[in-house]
């Protein structure tokens, strides 16, 4: 599925990912942990195609397709998604056009014929239901207003709509409460199959007690310095990064 | 491509008639230059009778003594008066009588401009369709007007303003220049004395038209400067709603246009006044070409309770001088004011609008927005104003202006004076930059840049595109997203 190798990238000139190799089968849930400063976030702007992220060597396929070559968009269309770490708001547009528009625009890019505006309410209905968002709240301005855990589980909504294949969730958990915590990562299992692969970025090991990953890499320093089962974050959690920060 | 092809030829033909206008009286074209002669030749070429001959050359007289303005937030060379046509028409056989009669290449024209005049009148019998009736004006003539005769049938008039000179000369002359005197500014003076054509509507007293009213404007013959003149009286406790669309084809010469446009509400009436403006907006690179829109629009909210709302959307011209205004000068009478203005490659807008309340418990709402991309410039410039009789009068403003890019520029010039001390004047203001994070966020979730550029601006322009009658939001849209085209990277 995902497959990363020796990713250097820089931001305006200075090199954050210093040859980051990484494999996700599809149907495996990994989780990437390090500490602050160590180009978590970087990782997912560099493989969703952000403007200012500069990729100086290296690969990174979808599928053995590459991915670095395309548009943002094109990456979208291929089934890469991310979770916001801090979603945006965009005022004056209400969610249900938003996400619509994003699916549309999907569907558009793969050949496939748009949604009509019924099907697409009872998709809609039916995972903001399971997602315990209140409908009325689709149609106001996306994310504008919205409190932390609304903005976190509006992307988890667009996420089970747009029903990607490849799924990075970035710091998914800050700014939860246990309860929004739950809600979110229910709705992040019931997205887990065979043919989905998932990335979870995160700096607490609280989240994987609810995502449990197949796999926990460390980051540090621009590359990954560890690799382990889920015991691996739990004992990140009782000793912290420093022994990585150092060795990195 | 095609309609810019056969402007060309159209002008091409036209070019072969501009000889000797003192004799042929069939030909189209008044020679180049403005003096008190080509003012006549306008005036008998339209047959006006002799007030409404003097009418135009007390202006003409009036302007020649007036500067030209330079106080907007505008720069461009000066304008040669003398360089320019100031009257053409297409070579009509005869006055059409119906759109049988219309040269069907200048319908084809109109089709192009998405006006479907034929299938308006098929959808005439239609039960439930949209119905809207036309005036279109082509350069300086209206050539046809469409569902005369059942506007007839309600009592209202609606037709070109050289027929309501013609046909209903008490009305023109009673109101005519009431709302913006001939002197009122400079071009307003010169379109008073060199006014094409443009159209009229008269609403009686109690009548709600029967349909939305609308107007096709374009610019058409190279070098003629356009100069509408309309006129909307709604009569006590009457209401119309009046769309306006302009457009013109590509030219390498600026061309002015300078029109007049006065409205009317007594007692209890109601006007809504929609437009959508897409001219031409010069070359995007140098700023080549394009239109100057140096237009005046103001309504007098003449009777108690009446109310007047203008609602416009400006993507085109290389200038915009422009203020739809209203003198709410009726108790009780209100005024709004809803904008969308979007600049982009070298175009300049200063645009925005007069709040007068000289009655009391007047009401006026002003929501203006402004989008600014590539080297542009846009500024909103407002005036609202109590006079000491105007208890009670209240505003409200909300002034938003966006930016796309790092070359363009937005501008907030308000005036608020408050000459008694019992009004509520509230006025909100705000400068936001497109951002590259809701942008990313945006593609991210599949949208191409140019969509993403589309969904926020027309978040952004929500409040505004409300109020626009359902077709022309749908058309307002689509020229929100064309005239941003290229605007990103």
């Amino acid at each position: 599925m995902l497959s990363v190798s020796n990713l250097h990238a820089a931001v305006d000139g200075k090199e954050i990912l210093k040859g980051l190799s990484l494999e996700v089968p599809a149907g495996e849930v990994h989780a990437i942990m390090g500490p602050n400063g160590a180009g978590k976030s970087t990782l997912s702007y560099v493989l969703t195609g952000r403007d200012g992220y500069e990729v100086t060597e290296g690969s990174a396929t979808l599928d053995g397709e590459d991915l670095l070559s395309l548009e943002p968009e094109e990456r979208a269309a291929k089934g890469v998604f991310l979770s916001f770490q801090y979603p945006l708001e965009i005022p004056g547009v209400p969610a249900l056009t938003f996400v619509r528009t994003a699916l549309n625009a999907q569907r558009r890019a793969r050949g496939e014929p748009e949604v009509t505006a019924p099907e697409f309410l009872k998709l809609v209905r039916a995972r903001a239901g399971e997602l315990k968002i209140d409908f009325d709240m689709l149609k106001r301005a996306l994310n504008v207003g919205f409190s932390g855990g609304e903005k976190k589980r509006m992307e988890i909504l667009q996420m089970a709509i747009l029903q990607p294949r490849f799924l990075i969730l970035d710091e998914t958990d800050s700014g939860l409460d246990i309860d929004a915590l739950k809600i979110v990562a229910d709705g992040v299992n019931a997205l887990r199959g065979p043919d989905r692969g998932m990335l979870v970025i995160t700096h607490y090991q609280r989240l994987l007690d609810y995502i449990k990953p197949d796999r926990v890499h460390v980051l540090a320093g621009g590359r990954i310095v560890a690799s382990g089962g889920p015991e691996l974050a739990l004992q990140l959690e009782r000793e912290g990064y420093d022994r990585y920060a150092r060795a990195a | 491509m095609a309609a810019v092809k056969q402007t060309v030829e159209h002008v091409q033909s036209l070019e072969r008639y501009k000889h000797g206008f003192v004799t042929d009286i069939e030909q189209d074209f008044a020679p180049k230059g403005l003096n008190a002669d080509i003012v006549r030749f306008i005036s008998g070429k339209k047959g006006e009778p002799e007030w409404m001959l003097e009418w135009r050359l007390g202006a003409f007289e009036r302007w020649l003594a007036l500067e030209e303005p330079d106080w907007a937030k505008v720069s461009f060379p000066r304008i040669d008066y003398q360089d320019s046509y100031y009257y053409a028409a297409p070579r009509a056989k005869e006055g059409p009588k119906s759109l049988d009669d219309v040269d069907p290449d200048l319908l084809e024209t109109y089709k192009k401009l998405g006006i479907p005049l034929k299938e308006q009148e098929v959808l005439a019998g239609v039960v439930g369709a949209p119905r809207y009736a036309v005036d279109a004006v082509f350069d300086s003539v209206s050539v046809v007007t469409t569902f005369k005769k059942e506007l007839a049938a309600a009592g209202v008039i609606f037709c070109s303003m050289s027929e309501a000179i013609r046909e209903h000369p008490d009305l023109v002359r009673q109101y005519l220049g009431s709302v913006v005197p001939v002197s009122d500014n400079y071009f307003a003076c010169l379109n008073s004395a060199v006014f094409s054509d443009g159209s009229f509507v008269y609403v009686p007293p109690g009548v709600r038209c029967p349909m939305e009213l609308s107007t096709y404007f374009r610019i058409n013959a190279e070098n003629s400067g356009q100069f509408e003149r309309t006129l909307i009286i709604a009569d006590k406790g009457a209401y119309v709603s009046y769309l306006e669309g302009c457009t013109a084809p590509m030219r390498d010469e600026n061309q002015l246009h300078a029109a007049v446009v006065e409205l009317v509400a007594l007692e209890d009436a109601e006007i809504k006044y929609s437009t959508v403006q897409n001219w031409y907006p010069g070359d995007p690179e140098t700023g080549k070409g394009g239109i100057y829109n140096f237009v005046t629009k103001r309504a007098d909210c003449r009777g108690d309770r009446s109310k007047v709302s203008w609602t416009q959307v400006e993507t085109g011209s290389a200038i915009t001088w422009k203020y739809p205004s209203c003198v709410l000068r009726g108790n009780g009478s209100s005024g709004e004011f809803y904008s969308i203005a979007i600049t982009n490659g070298r175009q300049q807008a200063d645009t925005g609008t007069k709040m007068i309340h000289l009655g009391a418990d007047t009401r006026s709402r002003i929501i203006s927005k402004g989008i600014s991309a590539g080297r542009s410039s846009n500024t909103y410039r407002g005036l609202v104003s109590a006079h000491p009789k105007a208890k009670g009068a209240r505003n409200f403003t909300q002034c938003d202006s966006l930016l796309i890019g790092k070359h363009c520029a937005a501008h907030t010039v308000p005036y608020v004076e408050a000459r008694n001390g019992h009004t509520v004047f509230e006025h909100e203001a705000t400068t936001t930059r497109l951002s590259e994070d809701q942008l990313f966020y945006a593609r991210q979730r599949g949208l191409s840049e140019e969509e993403a550029v589309q969904l926020l601006v027309n978040g952004f322009v929500k409040d505004v595109l409300q109020e626009l009658p359902m077709e022309f939001a749908v058309e307002a849209q689509k020229l929100v997203a064309i005239s941003l085209e290229g605007s990103v990277g």
